[in-house]
């Protein structure tokens, strides 16, 4: 293969395109899926058939477009026409009307220069949405490949690093590390082997960017690979990807063994010395598997569970040897970035963020859907314009970023701009991309309670703080919304989260505590009414009136409470009491 | 060769070979760190947390067990927070096992029991956690009470490390987490188990103990660790 070659391929599959008068896109990716798409793309094949056009008309299913919540999504082409929330019965009108008739059925149409689209700039999602996932012809149409062919023919190893570098590209996942920067640290550790490993274990309640990414345009991620085991001198990659993502995998699977025969992947690509291969690693379903060390010890086939670092992953990975890991996102960027040079990325975001983010719009908003921004658009402008603001006239109360290690961000901060150090500011984090925004009708202790079950549940075990830690955080807050927390619980509970965040091993337990402290600072009056008074203003949490007593917060079985340490007497049966079970009762 | 370094620990100036940890240091000048999972003569895997350290110009908290000595470290093991955080990290055990010290055979010879009194842990402030737990008495000669485990992993490691037998792994997670001889059968069971009790000695607590032991009659003793390890390394058969 030589990148001429790659161009014809392009070519004759743009010709081939240029033999249909309409395309109809329909999306099959995550909510449109659910909502019935795969159903639709069959209706609209039987209604082409039916009118004797199926020759004209190419009907594909697509990856995500975007506007999740509209689903199901079909995007007519090449008037472009986007039509939502499509219904079985439309299908034979859009194609009478639109395909025929070459008439914009409005009433279904979505306006084309709606803020939702005309406020994004896409980058890393260019491609998804307008392609068929399963061709890589259709991918390499739209200039897929043409930059691992560049890189390998133009480039030196360094060169690529340097484009990287320059275009300011920090970590996806969420810790934002400059992704040169990492690149250029395992391409100078001496080695014989390196492993460039794509991290798309993702946990995060609410997030689907990784998934929409990978089953949307999944070649985008393998060429992204290829350009950074080219320039980090690795010669095998493994892409670590969820189980609970069926048709991810599946799409994974299929892209490798395309791109292999059309030789994008194997030996010897584009005539260089340089080889590279990709295998897919199925994660079990543990959110610690996220975690680099968890997640390298897990596809050693080991217990995932996270290590000490350093040494970082960069300096001793898989099997010992140096490995790049970065983000889904991350290596989606590449690609764009070698093609339009580091500087053009460069140009967008902000001074310390540059380019775009991805987001996953979820919660009480009217847009749910996938986004992309570039960094430092106020937050505001991401959820009332593009997101469209809260639906039914709810009042917004507060978005959450970056999942369970995230924070809230609430009423006040609302025009800070997005971007890695501004949200670290007011106590959250860029995180891999989720966005969750609540109204009025949510209880931020609950919330809070939420994402500590999270924790507790999704906790490896391993370090103490974490393993326990996260189960008293859990009791506190699980008696703060039953009406059955004292004073003293706020305190302990603070002091908790300290410890937790200071002591734990890995990234899950040292930011475990970030909802509870996030929402400590920002609503700190629903902790105390909650413990007071007894009230959940959102009408979430049930609790006894404050004259009746107290509820046994947790089952205590009817074991003899004795304390190991001699010098302490029987301790008292611990939750049951009001005050939290403190030494000061138990003489 | 290995590079010698200086740093100071609580003050005191030490030197260390580059190769050493901070915990080594320490310990070669009789400078007191505490700690629960870690054992000389296994690989550390700074997992109890108890050793962690300030160090000079660094946010985090760092575990001396895993952590190498650098030039002109300054480490301080003995602030007001790492005392607090170690007694709540001691006070989290005993929380969540059913740690009954007066019936144990281990009393008296526990290192758990010890880091309650060097912490000063006169009561636990956390809700006890009750867990239901298994006794496993199916071996010939060695009992495994999971009520007393603190999942140090010191068994995994010398069965791993040591014996090269395997037997023990580590299964579940979170608060669930429990350890397991070979797929999580009975330890009697257990067809790769050599019988060599080195687990039963390495066990900090009285999770495991020899069949036929009474209260307080379990003491233990590792010192066949050294033994093993300097015969390995520096094949010297001293103790």
């Amino acid at each position: 293969m030589t990148i001429d070659e790659l161009y014809e391929i392009g070519q004759n599959f743009r010709k081939q395109l240029e033999g249909f008068s309409a395309e109809i896109h329909v999306c099959c990716s995550g909510g449109c899926f659910s909502t019935g798409g795969l159903a639709l793309k069959e209706l609209f094949e039987k209604a082409c058939a039916a009118r004797n056009i199926s020759a004209d008309v190419r009907i594909i299913s697509t990856g995500c477009i975007g506007l999740c919540g509209a689903g199901p999504l079909v995007r007519l082409f090449p008037s472009e026409t986007l039509y939502v929330k499509v219904q079985r019965e439309d299908v034979e009108r859009i194609v009478d009307e639109h395909i025929v008739g070459k008439r914009v059925l409005t009433e279904l149409a979505y306006p084309a220069d709606a803020p939702f689209f005309a406020k994004q700039q896409q980058i890393a999602l260019k491609n998804m949405g307008r392609i068929d996932p399963e061709s890589i012809d259709d991918y390499i149409a739209h200039g897929g490949y043409e930059a691992l062919a560049k890189a390998i023919t133009y480039y030196t190893q360094d060169g690529v690093i340097l484009e990287v570098r320059s275009s300011g590209l920090r970590g996806r996942g969420g810790a934002g590390y400059p992704t040169g920067l990492k690149w250029s640290i395992v391409r100078k550790v001496k080695s014989t082997q390196k492993y460039v490993v794509c991290n798309a274990d993702e946990g995060d309640p609410g997030a689907f960017m990784d998934r929409a990414m990978i089953e949307g345009n999944p070649h985008a991620i393998l060429e992204g690979m290829a350009i950074a085991g080219y320039a980090v001198g690795a010669t095998q990659g493994y892409v670590y990807v969820r189980g609970e993502y069926p048709l991810a995998i599946e799409r994974l699977k299929k892209a490798i063994k395309q791109a292999e025969r059309t030789q994008m992947l194997g030996n010897r690509i584009f005539d260089s010395d340089f080889n590279f291969r990709v295998d897919l690693r199925i994660g079990a379903g543990a959110f610690v598997c996220g975690e680099e060390t968890a997640l390298m010890a897990s596809i050693e086939g080991r217990r995932g569970q996270p290590r000490p670092r350093p040494p970082y992953p960069s300096q001793s990975g898989l099997w010992g040897m140096p490995t790049l890991l970065n983000n889904v996102e991350t290596f989606a960027n590449i690609p764009p970035i070698i093609l339009n040079g580091g500087k053009w990325f460069a140009g967008i975001g902000t001074e310390k963020s540059k380019g775009t983010k991805v987001f996953a719009l979820a919660g009480r908003i009217a847009n749910t859907g996938l986004i992309e921004v570039p960094m430092g658009m106020p937050l505001r402008e991401i959820i009332f314009d593009i997101g469209g603001g809260i639906p039914d006239g709810g009042e917004f109360k507060a978005a959450q970023t970056g999942g369970p290690s995230g924070g809230y961000i609430p009423m006040q901060h609302l025009d800070i701009p997005v971007d890695y150090e501004s949200l670290a500011q007011v106590g959250s984090i860029m995180g891999s991309g989720g966005l969750i925004v609540v109204d009025k009708t949510s209880c931020m202790v609950d919330l809070a309670r939420f994402f500590m079950e999270f924790c507790m549940d999704e906790s490896c075990g391993k370090c103490i703080p974490c393993r326990v830690g996260t189960v008293q955080l859990f009791k506190i807050l699980d008696r703060m919304t039953t009406g059955a927390a004292t004073v003293q619980d706020l305190h302990t509970l603070e002091e908790l989260c300290d410890m937790v965040k200071d002591t734990s091993l890995c990234g899950l337990g040292q930011t475990a505590p970030n909802p509870v402290v996030s929402t400590l600072h920002f609503f700190r009056r629903e902790y105390d009414e909650h413990i007071l008074k007894h009230e959940c203003n959102a009408g979430v949490c049930e609790m006894p009136a404050l004259d009746e007593p107290a509820p046994v917060a947790a089952a205590v079985p009817a074991v003899p409470a004795v304390s190991a340490a001699e010098t302490v007497p029987a301790a008292e049966a611990p939750a049951g009491k009001k005050n939290g079970g403190s030494k000061k009762k138990s003489t | 060769m290995d590079e010698i370094k200086t740093l100071t620990i609580d003050g005191e100036i030490v030197s260390a070979p580059s190769s050493a940890t901070i915990l080594d240091a320490a310990m070669e000048n009789d400078l007191h760190i505490p700690t629960l999972c870690n054992l000389q003569g296994l690989d550390a895997v700074g997992a109890c947390r108890l050793c962690l350290v300030e160090i000079q110009g660094q946010n985090k908290l760092q575990p001396a067990c895993t952590t190498r000595v650098e030039e002109n470290m300054v480490v301080q093991s003995k602030s007001a927070r790492l005392q607090k955080y170690r007694r709540m990290i001691v006070e989290m055990l005993f929380a969540e096992g059913n740690h009954i010290c007066s019936v144990c055979v281990a009393n008296g010879h526990c290192e758990l029991q010890n880091l309650g009194y060097e912490v000063g842990m006169d009561s636990v402030r956390f809700d006890y956690v009750y867990p239901t737990k298994k006794v496993d008495a199916t071996h010939e000669r060695f009992v495994l009470d999971h009520n007393r485990c603190v999942l140090c992993t010191r068994c995994v490691r010398v069965c791993d490390e040591i014996e090269g037998a395997h037997t023990w792994d580590v299964a579940g997670r979170g608060i669930g987490t429990f350890v397991v001889t070979d797929l999580a059968g009975d330890w009697g069971g257990s067809g790769s188990c050599t019988s060599c009790g080195k687990c039963v000695l390495v066990c900090p607590t009285g999770a495991l103990f020899d069949k036929g032991k009474a209260v307080g009659e379990m003491s233990k003793n590792s010192d066949f660790l050294e033994y093993i390890v300097n015969a390995r390394e520096k094949k010297q058969w001293i103790k």
